[in-house]
């Protein structure tokens, strides 16, 4: 039994030794050295195999490009996007990283901080780009979108002329208390449970990408933006708790359910809410069923401004290619207006850039989805740039739902802040 | 027995030419080696797979390492277990897990006997029976999740049963979003998906009971509950280990159905501890505070098992 045992021991630590250095060349040195590129053939992972229409569009500028030179050859490769960040986080911690990837905006500076994005260097000219499609952090820019998606509300014509409520304009926008008379107004009608769906039900990036622009609208924000060391006052500040507040406030005063359905948009086009919070991407399938009756609102100014969420997908290109020049020249490739209005048409989502939107008919000056273009220029805000915003994110989700459960919203947000000034702290404040 | 055999022989191997001897060990070691052969592969992706692992989880416990950085990781100490003892989540999780483990053993097994008892019996169409109570164990635990989600909606399924068979007097709860139902609607599905299992081996326990003691006892003539009582509860003693420690284990490590129907919410009412542990690791790349929770959770299940053995252990 002893000598059993005495084996047993020895045989975990001798294994504990090897895993731990194991672990220690595992994640060591940040940098890809991949290797991708080296033989004229250039990778491309992106997230859109379960989005057809974009997967085309994307594999047809790849054509192109590889048809006008004869130097390289980009191969796609199209990951679903639950599992995408997976993929690419753990084709980094092995070296297995393409030249070029699709990258969600907000974790930009965190791929750029863990050294797996290289700084862009590209022939296009990136000053036209609407703010939102450029993703940057210390002062460079690590990657370039074809595109972004606006937050908006939609509501039916005739049901705020039914309640007596003004329709807002992308210059006057609803303030926080028309906003909510117009709650109360649309509550008093009776058709409708609950008149407003924020999409609460959501998981996920979406409760960052939606909620935070209401904080940020209130006054509050994820963190304080001057050095991104601690969220202290930003997050947990009067102006936050005043924003968690009114938010929970919403689900008490019967204006919207705690957890709406699963899918927001589909409830509104069935008469089950007036006010639905989504975007751009839902514009085509609501002016479809609704036809004029469709009104796109402009999010409420709740104090400090309306604000909405900034940057969509976007392309970088990692540090371990061998072949950095053709990936760029590719990304500059992309960025040719036609190709823009491609990738742009064929996603439903805001053409990058002027010269773009000018080629595509709904996006054009008056078209009907320029409304879109407009909210994205004057109301984005960009999560916050810094490496720590993947954990900000998760920990604000996790704060949102408990906020929306009737937590303690001051304590909530305490909690919150004291752990993403710990994560800071124990990673050296992400200094780069 | 083994012994006196192995007495009655020895007199005769003596006999027995020395290249006969050679020879059986010759065989011996060979059928050794074949074993070894067999269990190899086995072996070897458990180690590959589950050991290794598990104790990469408990050297990185130790250190700050994370998903994606820039740094090798550095030992520091128990950092990690500093903060996870502060952290309140932590010790809901840890309330979570207990409350489940202590309703759903005894319920999913008792529900599992009553299951196995009622098909334990010699009638036409009794195979219909036990298809349809092993049925959920088949389906995955994300289908049925997905399923049970949307059956306890406010306006679900579940609620217009109650709301009908009630005449409308009773509205039912908005189940997973209310701190106080969230957890028992959780139980209620998990003891319904997962009891088939439990009843199958129940009922290859109940089958290896001799026939003839029921004989006899009916001879004596033993009413129905004195028969449960008596004979089937005594003779399940091995069968009945083996569940509570495999129902056990189960809940304790309570990971899907949190995270397809409720992500630890309503203020952490439904959070567990691998629940956390797979935030804290995949989405928040805390890959050292994942390993930290791995460990505490590992020692918890350690000592919960090794008290269970003590208490089931035979006394003879």
């Amino acid at each position: 039994m002893k000598t059993a045992l005495k084996r047993v021991l020895a045989a975990s630590v001798a294994a504990v030794a090897i895993g731990g250095s194991l672990a220690a060349c595992g994640s060591g040195s940040g940098s890809g050295g991949s290797g991708d590129g080296a033989n004229g053939t250039l990778t491309l992972w992106t997230h859109n195999a379960g989005n057809a229409a974009e997967l085309a569009a994307d594999q047809s500028l790849v054509d192109a490009f590889n048809a006008s030179q004869s130097k390289v050859k980009i191969k796609v490769q199209a990951f679903p996007q639950d599992s995408y960040n997976n993929s690419v986080v753990s084709a980094a911690a092995a070296h297995k990283l393409p030249c070029l990837v699709d990258i969600d905006e907000p974790n930009v500076p965190n791929w750029a901080w863990s050294k797996y994005l290289q700084p862009l260097n590209l022939s296009a000219d990136l000053s036209q780009n609407l703010p939102s499609t450029v993703g940057k952090w210390n002062g460079q820019t690590y990657s370039v979108g074809l595109y972004d998606v606006a937050l908006a509300m939609f509501a039916r014509k005739s049901d705020l002329q039914a309640a007596g409520v003004r329709v807002p304009t992308a210059e006057k926008p609803w303030t926080k208390d028309e906003f909510n008379s117009a709650l109360a107004s649309l509550k008093k009608l009776g058709k409708w449970d609950y008149p407003l769906d924020l999409g609460t039900a959501g998981t996920g990036e979406w409760l960052p990408y939606a909620y935070s622009p209401l904080l940020q609208s209130f006054g509050g924000d994820l963190i304080n933006r001057t050095d991104y060391q601690t969220a202290d006052g930003a997050l947990n500040g009067d102006k936050a708790v005043a924003w968690a507040q009114w938010f929970r406030g919403l689900v008490t005063q019967g204006y919207m359910a705690q957890k709406s359905g699963q899918d927001s948009t589909k409830d509104f086009l069935n008469g089950k809410s007036a006010i639905v919070y989504t975007g751009s991407w839902a514009a085509d399938q609501a002016r479809k069923a609704l036809g004029d009756d469709l009104v796109v609102l402009p999010v409420p100014n709740l104090g400090a401004g309306p604000k909405i969420g900034g940057g969509s997908w976007q392309w970088g290109v990692t540090t371990g290619c061998q072949n950095s020049q053709a990936a760029m020249d590719f990304l500059s490739f992309m960025l040719k207006p036609e190709n823009v209005a491609k990738v742009a048409s064929a996603t439903g989502t805001i053409p990058a850039t002027q010269a773009a939107a000018a080629l595509m008919p709904d996006y054009a000056a008056n078209g009907a989805d320029s409304v879109f273009r407009e909210f994205s220029k004057s109301y984005a805000v960009m999560r916050p740039e810094t490496p720590a915003y993947p954990f900000i994110a998760t920990e604000f989700g996790k704060t949102v739902q408990d906020i929306l459960s009737g937590g303690d919203a001051k304590s909530a947000l305490d909690k919150a802040v004291k752990n993403i000034n710990d994560n800071i702290k124990s990673n050296n404040g992400y200094k780069s | 027995m083994a012994l006196h055999q192995s007495l009655d022989r020895a007199p005769v191997r003596q006999v027995r030419k020395p290249s006969s001897a050679r020879r059986s060990g010759a065989v011996r070691r060979r059928e050794q080696a074949l074993g070894w052969a067999m269990l190899g592969p086995a072996v070897l992706l458990l180690i590959l797979f589950v050991v290794v692992p598990a104790l990469l989880a408990f050297g990185l416990a130790f250190t700050n390492a994370r998903l994606l950085a820039p740094y090798a990781p550095s030992f520091v100490g128990l950092d990690n277990f500093v903060r996870l003892f502060q952290d309140e989540t932590f010790w809901h999780s840890l309330l979570n897990v207990a409350y489940f483990a202590v309703v759903v053993v005894p319920l999913q097994s008792g529900v599992a006997l009553g299951m196995a008892l009622l098909i334990n019996v010699k009638v036409r169409g009794v195979n219909f029976f036990r298809t349809l109570y092993f049925l959920p164990v088949v389906t995955s635990m994300v289908v049925v999740s997905l399923l049970w989600l949307f059956m306890y909606r406010q306006e679900g399924l579940l609620n217009e049963i109650i709301a009908r068979v009630t005449f409308g007097l009773v509205h039912g709860p908005d189940w997973l979003n209310n701190t106080s139902t969230a957890m028992p609607a959780i139980i209620l599905m998990s003891v319904w998906q997962a009891a088939g299992f439990h009843m199958i081996i129940w009922l290859s326990g109940l089958q290896t009971i001799p026939a003839d003691l029921y004989e006899a006892a009916a001879i004596d003539g033993v009413g129905g509950w004195q028969r449960f009582r008596f004979i089937t509860w005594p003779s399940l003693r091995p069968t009945r280990n083996l569940i509570l420690v495999t129902i056990t284990i189960q809940a304790l490590s309570l990971f899907t159905q949190i995270n397809v129907m409720t992500q630890g919410g309503p203020l952490d009412s439904t959070s567990t501890i691998v629940f956390q542990a797979v935030r804290a690791g995949f989405q928040q790349q805390e890959t050292s505070y994942a390993s930290a929770i791995s460990l505490v959770f590992f020692v918890l299940v350690l000592i919960v098992s090794g008290v269970q053995r003590y208490l089931t252990r035979e006394k003879s």
